[in-house]
């Protein structure tokens, strides 16, 4: 048994997945994490709820109002076809979209607990130094925090590659495109290809086991600093 | 006092012909069968004491889950194989294994569109996603792409191909406007007044008729709603339901 060609489209889709997902949610979480960890602001409460959600939703619910808000009767579907871009359901880009929603909060959380845990005062000393603030954020927060960016990465990467239901509801199974190998695994096992299905599984259940491993070690190594996610 | 006797005489009639009477029989049944089936079963429970429990989905999924040991009594596959299957694995009653219905296809339009706009609009590939239950699997999926290769549209229509994991998702997609064409069971879409106008009903000829075959698992072997059931797709009625919902009677029933 060895792997068919459509199984390895399939991974590597889902590698490209989520390594783009991974980097764009880097890029939006950051903000909104230290905007969390800092702000005393009413709305850190609803914003915090509202990031988490992801984590108790079902992927079917998700997926349901993807499907129909950016389908071509949506909102957000009639807002992509102005800009000429046609629907995002059964595209890598609706792809991207639906894991950057559902994987949020394994991002936006560690970033946010990881800032936090640094407090404001190396923060006030590198202003006072006269470190302006992009400044103190790459070099004092951004080493600081380092752990927990470390997580995030990991979580998110590993989470997005764990999707499926969502990618059932949207994706329509198109080779390169959308059938990532969650999508392959069910494929073949409703077509009782049962021998295909243990070996990309296997890969999946090794896969996912290494990259707790090397998390928790990581964890463990840091386990001073304050971070502790999923333990 | 001759009151109660009365009451006690009829609550223990009732419980009684529960008892030996009804009986209750939890159905696998294919996706497409949905509409019908449960037409079928409300008719039937008006007439019997019996009760049926329905779980839809792909053939493909229940077919696995029998041989893991589902607790079904009857399952309504959308095709030949995996009834013998089932039979050949020695988890069904080999004697009852029949042809239940023959499906059609139909072309689903997620705008309003003629018969014979519809089929050109296939033929010229003039439209931009069309969704089929995936033909790895799927019956009716397999019977599309055979309309497709009939058309010699088949490699040319590929990129513009959604795949449904049955043909209730393929359906969803069409009617969630996410996708202007898709491959449906004719089934899902006669009875439907929003639909009146929007589909086109593929010749049978075009494809591999579509033999949608039921068998009776092990544990059901002597269950009295599974045969009320079967007797009933068999009677005059029963057959009308079938073939309001597009479904062909198959001519020789049992193989």
């Amino acid at each position: 048994m060895s792997l068919s060609p459509d199984d390895l489209d399939a991974i590597w889709l889902t590698l490209r997945l989520a390594t783009t997902v991974t980097l764009l949610l880097l890029i939006l979480a950051t903000p909104i994490a230290w905007w969390l960890a800092k702000t005393d602001s009413w709305l850190k409460v609803p914003i915090g709820a509202l990031v988490a959600l992801p984590l108790v939703l079902p992927p079917t619910v998700l997926g349901f109002y993807l499907l129909v808000l950016m389908g071509p009767n949506g909102s957000i579907g009639e807002f992509t076809k102005a800009l000429g871009l046609g629907t995002l359901p059964f595209t890598f880009s609706g792809l991207v979209i639906a894991s950057m929603i559902y994987s949020l909060p394994f991002v936006v959380q560690p970033i946010q607990n990881a800032i936090q845990s640094i407090g404001d005062r190396p923060i006030e000393v590198a202003a006072t130094l006269g470190a302006g603030p992009v400044d103190r954020f790459f070099s004092v927060v951004l080493p600081l925090a380092k752990p927990g960016f470390v997580t995030a990465t990991i979580l998110g990467f590993a989470h997005t590659v764990g999707e499926f239901g969502i990618v059932l509801m949207i994706g329509g199974s198109i080779p390169k495109e959308t059938r990532v190998v969650s999508i392959q695994i069910y494929d073949h096992v409703e077509a009782l290809q049962y021998g295909n299905a243990h070996f990309l599984a296997a890969i999946m259940l090794g896969f996912s086991f290494i990259v707790l491993l090397g998390l928790y070690g990581f964890q463990r190594k840091r386990s001073g600093e304050g971070l502790h996610y999923g333990r | 006092m001759k009151l109660y006797s009365i009451l006690f005489a009829s609550i223990l009639g009732i419980f009684v012909s529960f008892t030996t009477l009804a009986e209750s029989a939890h159905l696998a049944v294919a996706a497409n069968f949905r509409q019908c089936m449960l037409a079928l079963v409300t008719e039937l429970e008006k007439e019997s004491n019996h009760r049926y429990v329905l779980s839809f989905g792909s053939s493909g999924k229940f077919y696995g889950q029998i041989l893991h040991g589902a607790p079904f009594d009857m399952f309504f596959s959308a095709d030949v194989a995996k009834p013998i299957a089932v039979s050949e694995a020695g988890l069904g009653v080999s004697k009852s294994r029949f042809t239940y219905a023959i499906g059609r296809l139909a072309l689903l339009s997620s705008a309003k569109k003629s018969a014979l706009a519809l089929e050109q609009t296939l033929i010229t590939g003039a439209f931009n996603k069309v969704s089929i239950a995936n033909p790895k699997f799927a019956p009716y999926g397999i019977a599309s792409l055979e309309v497709l290769d009939h058309l010699k549209r088949l490699e040319e229509s590929k990129s513009k191909w959604v795949l449904g994991e049955n043909i209730a998702q393929a359906y969803q997609f069409v009617d969630s406007g996410n996708a202007d064409l898709g491959f449906v069971a004719l089934s899902q879409v006669m009875l439907e007044q929003k639909y009146a106008g929007s589909f086109w009903l593929i010749p049978d000829s075009w494809h591999l008729p579509i033999q949608q075959q039921a068998i009776i698992l092990n544990k059901a072997k002597n269950n009295p709603a599974a045969l009320a059931l079967i007797n009933f797709i068999h009677s005059n009625k029963g057959k009308n339901i079938l073939t309001s919902y597009g479904y062909l009677i198959a001519e020789n029933n049992s193989v």
